[in-house]
Parts: C-alpha cells; structure tokens; sequence
C-alpha cells in the first residue's frame, strides 16, 4: 500500500503511469552507466596498483641512495648542491570524460629539453653516490606522473560509481515498487467506483419502474 | 600551466628539487595542513606527499578527493613505506563496489 495519501482520479493515474515509465527508463540507464563505469573502474585501479608497487619500490630505492649520500657529504654542502635547481617540470593538465565523470589528464615538459640536465651542481665537491641518487629519481619519476593521473581517476570514478549506485538501489527498490503499488491501488479503486455506480443505477431503475408499472424486474 | 608539489620531511623530499619540482618542507602536521591548503588553493596540478605526513592531514586530504585538481598522492618517505598509499586505493576500490575485490584482505 502507498505510504501516504493518494487521490484515486484517472488524471492521477495518469500522471503515475507516465512517472513509472520515465523511473523504469532512467533505472535501465542508470544501471547500464553503472556496469560501464564499474568495467572501466576496475581496470583502471588493478593499473593503479601495479603502479603504485613499482612507484613505491623505486622512490625507496632512491631514498636509499640519498640516505648513502647524505652519509658521505657535509649537510651545508648538500643544500648548496640542492639550492638551485637547474630543471623546472610544469604540467599541462586536461580533462577527458569516461561515462560523464571528468577525470585529469596530465602532460609534463621541462624547462630544459637535455633530460641529463637533473643535476644542478659541480661534480667537484659533491659524492657520486648523490649523482647515483638523484639518476634514481629521475628514472621513477615518468611513472609518478602516471601514477598521480590514474589514482586521481580512480578516486573521482569510485565517488561517482557510489552515486550511481545508490541511484539504481533507490529506484529499484524504493520508487518503482511504490509506483506500481499506488498505480495498483487507483486503478482498483477506481473499478469498485464503477461497479458500485453501475449497481447504484440498476437499483434506481428497479425503483423506478416499481412506482411506474409496479413492475418487477426480476 | 600547472606546477608540482613536494611535501613532507626535508630529509625525504629534497631530491625531487634536482627534478624540477617545487618542495615545501614542513616538521609538523599543523604546518603540513597548512601547507597543504595553500598549495590546493594554488596552480598545483599534482601534489606529493610522505605518508608520514599524509598521516596526519586526514581531514585535509579527504578535502581535495573530491575536486579534479590538484591530485595528492602519498609516497613513501624516508623512514619506510606505511602501506597509507595503497590502502587508500583499497578504500576507492571498497567505496565503488562495497567490498575489496582486488586486494582480497591483503
């Protein structure tokens, strides 16, 4: 039964038919959208875990080695080589749409086209095992990137798959059902309407051909 | 144009300024949350940040999942890996599909 009160006119029923047609039509949609962002989704975070593995085991490696440097060299002469870095990266970024979700896409140049061009000081007083470092880094560093845009997929699509889940849950268990119930309920109501007028009007005639003829029907 | 961030501890960060990042050192947590909300205010496409620190920013960073940019991405510091990395891929994965499917419990 509906939960709250409806009035059983045609015009209401009308108006239910039409809403439970259109409920019906988004939930197909909704769950075909669902199924497509889940398939995507899926592929997209098994990507993001391989790489976050490789990524993770790279920048440790690479600490490792910074950590052998920062032993072997004075601090002030680590911050002097580190002071002016002689790269700069800059990201252009854009957006591509996968199922209505907008998700980031990044592009990165460096100010120098020389990717030898990582290391901003003289080798003369500086510890190799620092050249050896920061190579390290440079190596991971492609894959970083790739690693920020995937996992910021990831994110903005898990939210968005939420969404559309609860969407297709609230209208397939809560509106549709209640759609149908109300529609039920009206158009049974309005049959025992018409029944019970069409009895109404048999009596009435019984009546009044009784006082006419004194007749009896039946 | 966007830049790239670095933030965490000097000792963990300091070599992603011979990339070309930018790095932003901070010792603390409250500096970090901070730091963290300038640089989201900012032209910063990417942000990286040690899980050490990333430790400490949960309502921060819960903050900047939802937007399209900047993207903050935890990665591992000096002083080792605190799995905070890939468990927030879990917590994606458990929020698309309402269980870990790809990790299985590991």
């Amino acid at each position: 039964m509906a939960s709250k009160q409806i009035t059983p006119t045609r015009m209401e029923l009308t108006r239910l038919k039409k809403k439970l047609v259109t409920a019906t039509r988004g939930h197909k949609l909704l769950k075909d959208k669902r199924d497509e962002l889940m398939r995507q989704f899926l592929d997209k975070v098994r990507e993001n875990r391989a790489l976050r593995e490789k990524v993770e085991a790279g920048i440790m490696a690479a600490n490792k080695n910074f950590l052998l440097a920062r032993a072997g060299m004075q601090d002030q002469v680590l911050n002097t080589a580190m002071l002016a870095p002689k790269q700069r990266v800059s990201v252009e970024s854009g957006v591509e749409n996968v199922m209505s979700v907008e998700i980031p896409t990044f592009d990165f140049k460096t100010r120098s086209p020389d990717e030898n061009d990582i290391f901003s000081y003289g080798f003369a007083f500086t510890s190799s095992d620092l050249d050896g470092a920061v190579q390290s880094l440079a190596d991971v560093f492609p894959d970083m990137l790739k690693l920020a845009e995937i996992e910021k997929a990831c994110q903005l699509m898990a939210v968005e798959i939420e969404k559309t889940r609860r969407r297709v849950n609230a209208l397939e268990h809560v509106m549709i059902p209640e759609l149908q119930a109300n529609i039920k309920y009206i158009s049974m109501k309005l049959d025992e309407n018409e029944r019970s007028t069409q009895i109404r009007l048999m009596k009435v005639k019984d009546m009044v051909l009784k006082e006419a003829h004194n007749y009896e029907s039946f | 144009m966007y830049k790239i961030a670095v933030l965490g501890d000097r000792d963990s960060i300091y070599g992603f300024a011979a990339l070309g990042l930018e790095v932003f050192p901070v010792s603390s947590g409250d500096e970090g949350a901070k730091a963290l909300r300038r640089l989201s205010e900012q032209d910063y496409a990417v942000i990286y940040i040690t899980e050490a620190l990333a430790q400490e920013l949960g309502p921060e960073l819960e903050r900047c999942r939802d937007s399209l940019l900047p993207a903050v991405i935890p990665i591992p510091g000096v002083h080792g890996n605190t799995c905070l990395g890939i468990n927030m891929v879990k917590h994606s994965v458990e929020q698309a599909v309402g269980s870990d499917i790809i990790f299985n419990g590991n």
